[in-house]
């Protein structure tokens, strides 16, 4: 287990060596001067001599990379060209977001498919079955800005539970910034929640067919027992995988969202940052969610070793 | 009155009739056997008598246990009995046991799910079922997951969870036609053993003849769905009224009419062949060990010769025939056919192999279910710089197929139309068509039932006598061999310990091992001369 660990470690290390890298070069490094992409054309070129200076582009591109690379370390992302403020403050900012709003739309849809794809296997082809498998067809099918729009329509604006949108911050307490967040969590949650139904029920629909299911029915383990002590942890692999693809997924990847619901989010900084052409704010984000996605899928891989003893020895 | 009694039981599903009208009883302390071909309900018979049918199946008739007709049990009822009265083993063991879950847990649940006793005994007792099945504790703590055990020993995990609890009948489903001979063997003295000890009734069900006829009490050869014949086993195997009975016995030890071999000039050279795989590291930062697969391995086959490789799963055999047929490379020592090395310049030649052809085990994985005969068995084509078109391609296909015994007109049909054993014939016929000097069988008959496989190797022997093959018939199965090889190599950890022609071999077997193997193959009673002989008294 302890060496399945280093080398899961050792992976992670050099797939973020090598992100960097790649993202360091796509911005620094490509044909073009930042400087005078992030002023546009009609910028003066003391201007750009100016930003040239501050972003430190007369450097070399070695020393670029080693003082862009260990200001991250030391958690200085630079300054936001746009706002003046530092790029780290900016992200941390909207970080107490995006992270609550992922973790929350994660739990729902887990909470809703788990449940749901055991129901929808242990009656295959039934009528409860049927109705599961349309259901997440219209999940997955329905736009989830829309679906926000329709939340937003009746619990906010007919029956006044929730607010519209926006986000009070944590300062105002826990509970608070959960309401706050639980309309865009249940928007983004349910096209997630949708397809990892069906990655529960197809992957226990495999595992209920193994022979070992049958051994333990004739041990005298009922239909449901065996199901729920044989069938569940072997079916979790895929389901493992799907999650950890959603998890980073949600992360960044709700921009709808964070408009539709007006979050100040991550998904929203990105966006603004592109559209000012804020370089060192994209490429610190950037940054960030690739670290996010390679932690993510480092604890899935940990957590496949928990749940299957098989990768614990393998090399 | 019998533990077991069966009567009429009927069963369909979806309306397909499955069972018709089998009756049979098993008294405690017997042996009763059901044999029969794929597809004879024999399976049927025991899930039925587990109450674990599929959905769908309509059943009539009584299964009568202990006095209660299961067949009117409800499912909790069901479950209370299986496991704890009834335990079952299958033929599977590779994929019978969770993957996940300790051999310990996997045992204990046995007892905890039937509430037999407290959490602290039932370890206590797993320990000792295990250390009962042959799989002492120092060795095989509960802690061991399944894929730390081999196949036979994972089998005695699946034997330990059925007899945990002591149950008064044992259902085994073909227990060791998934195990080597020498595991077999081991296998079937431990059920014979718990049979005895415990009193248990066991029913067996296999295909072979020759594990019934060692260890059964009582016979029941299956057909169709039927029993068609039934009693002492001894009784049924002198005289064998039905004459399915006569068919599969026969087929079971059928000896193919090979011819002499032509041997000529050395055709494939196999010289000082050895292969590594590295396996996992123990320690951290230490060196990769390495498993040495094929050990030194040289011997040649000479043009029209028939040699047959033989070991039990591990030996090497399938990396040796990867390296024949030039699919991996070796680390080192040289294979050529016909003088032209089979892997040239970190490339497999393909001069060379278009000179050889492989028929594989599995008939039903081995073709692509989409495409029709007349495409799957012209794939070799490809091979070929100019391959026959239009009508020399017509003929091509038709020959082949003509040779294997089947007709022209099949090549339009698809690969599902076919039975098992019309597929293994297609196989060939697909392996003959661009005439090869060499091909390697590969358990070629070892999915088939024995009088597929008989009509199999009588296909390959009147093959060989008209066409001169040449060919290298790999098999777990030393008695498959002999009828249709000149020559055996007997291999074991890598290594080939004894290669002779096959007559000397089988009567005079020289290294340790081989005698081993021979001695662990079940045995078919010598055929009955006479047909009226005196009874037995059984």
């Amino acid at each position: 287990m302890l060496g399945y660990i280093v080398k899961r470690l050792i992976s992670l290390a050099m797939s973020l060596i090598v992100a960097s890298v790649v993202i360091f070069g796509v911005v620094e490094v490509a044909p073009g001067d930042p400087a005078s992409f992030m002023l546009g054309i009609n910028a003066q070129p003391d201007t750009v001599a100016a930003l040239r200076t501050e972003l430190g582009l007369d450097q070399s591109k070695l020393d670029r990379y080693l003082s862009w690379v260990g200001g991250m370390l030391t958690g200085d992302f630079g300054t936001s060209y746009t706002y003046r403020t530092p790029v780290a403050q900016m992200i941390a900012d909207r970080m107490w977001v995006s992270l609550p709003l992922a973790l929350y739309a994660l739990t729902l849809s887990t909470l809703i498919a788990f449940p749901a794809g055991i129901f929808a296997a242990a009656r295959r082809g039934e009528p409860g079955d049927l109705a599961v498998t349309g259901a997440t067809q219209l999940g997955v099918a329905i736009p989830n800005f829309w679906f926000a729009m329709m939340l937003v329509l009746i619990f906010a604006i007919q029956l006044r539970w929730f607010s519209a949108g926006g986000f009070p911050g944590w300062d105002g307490g826990f509970w608070a910034g959960m309401k706050a967040l639980t309309l865009p969590a249940i928007a983004l949650a349910l096209p997630q929640a949708a397809i990892l139904t069906r990655v529960m029920r197809s992957s226990l629909l495999d595992i209920l067919g193994e022979d070992f299911m049958r051994t333990a029915r004739a041990k005298g383990l009922s239909a449901r027992q065996a199901l729920w002590r044989h069938g569940l942890r072997n079916a979790l692999i895929p389901v493992l995988t799907i999650i950890g693809l959603q998890f980073a997924f949600l992360l960044a990847g709700a921009i709808i969202i964070e408009q539709v619901f007006f979050l100040p989010g991550l998904g929203r900084l990105i966006f603004q940052a592109i559209t000012q052409r804020d370089l060192i704010v994209v490429e610190s984000v950037v940054m960030l969610l690739v670290f996010a996605v390679i932690m993510v899928n480092f604890l899935v891989d940990l957590a496949y070793a928990v749940v299957d003893p098989r990768l614990r020895t393998r090399v | 009155m019998s533990l077991l009694c069966i009567e009429n039981l009927s069963l369909a599903i979806h309306g397909t009739s499955i069972l018709k009208g089998v009756s049979l009883e098993i008294a405690e302390g017997e042996i009763t056997a059901l044999t029969g071909e794929s597809g004879s309900g024999k399976s049927m018979t025991a899930f039925a008598t587990m109450g674990l049918l599929p959905k769908g199946t309509v059943a009539s008739g009584a299964i009568a246990f202990n006095g209660t007709d299961m067949l009117t049990l409800s499912e909790p009822q069901m479950c209370d009995l299986r496991g704890r009265e009834i335990g079952m083993v299958f033929q599977e063991p590779m994929t019978a046991l969770n993957p996940v879950q300790t051999i310990g847990a996997q045992v204990m649940e046995t007892m905890l799910i039937h509430k037999a006793m407290a959490p602290e005994h039932a370890e206590e007792r797993a320990r000792e079922v295990l250390d009962r099945v042959g799989l002492p504790i120092d060795r095989f703590p509960l802690s061991r997951y399944p894929h730390e055990l081999s196949g036979g020993q994972r089998q005695r995990v699946v034997i330990a969870m059925a007899i945990a609890l002591r149950p008064r009948l044992l259902i085994a489903d073909e227990p060791t036609t998934a195990l080597d001979v020498t595991t077999q063997a081991q296998i079937l003295d431990l059920l014979k053993r718990l049979v005895k000890e415990d009193g248990m009734a066991l029913m067996m069900i296999t295909h072979d003849l020759a594990v019934v006829s060692d260890m059964a009490d009582t016979l029941n050869v299956m057909r169709h769905g039927e029993i068609v014949e039934a009693g002492p086993t001894a009784k049924v195997l002198r005289e064998m009224r039905h004459p399915y009975t006569r068919h599969l016995f026969e087929a079971s030890r059928h000896q193919a009419d090979l011819g002499a071999a032509k041997a000529a000039a050395p055709l494939l050279s196999v010289q000082n062949v050895s292969r590594d795989y590295p396996l996992p590291r123990e320690s951290l930062f230490g060196a990769r060990p390495m498993f040495k697969a094929v050990r030194n391995v040289s011997f040649d086959i000479r043009r029209g010769e028939r040699v047959g490789l033989v070991g039990e799963s591990g030996c090497g055999k399938s990396t040796l025939t990867r390296a024949i047929l030039g699919l991996e490379p070796t680390q080192s020592g040289k294979i050529t056919l016909d003088g032209d090395p089979v892997w040239q310049d970190g490339h497999p030649n393909l001069t060379v192999r278009r000179k050889m052809q492989v028929v594989f085990q599995d008939p039903y994985g081995s073709f692509n279910p989409r495409h029709r005969v007349s495409r799957l068995i012209t794939e070799p084509f490809h091979l070929l710089p100019d391959p026959p078109r239009h009508a020399a391609r017509n003929t091509a296909i038709a020959e082949a197929l003509i040779a294997v015994g089947l007709k022209p007109e099949d090549a339009d049909r698809h690969i599902h139309a076919f039975s098992g054993g019309q597929r293994q014939r297609i196989a060939i016929a697909r392996a003959l068509i661009i005439k090869p000097d060499l091909i390697v069988f590969d358990e070629a008959v070892s999915a088939l039932d024995v009088r597929v496989r008989a009509q199999i190797l009588d296909l390959m022997a009147d093959l060989s006598r008209a066409y001169g093959l040449t060919y290298l018939f790999i098999s777990h199965d030393l008695s498959v061999v002999r009828s249709i090889t000149d020559r055996v190599m007997v291999m074991r950890a890598g290594e080939i310990v004894e290669d002779r022609p096959t007559a000397d071999l089988f009567t005079a077997p020289d290294h340790p091992y081989t005698r081993d193997l021979m001695n662990a193959a079940p045995q078919l009673p010598d055929f009955p001369e006479a047909q009226d002989a005196p009874q037995p008294a059984l």
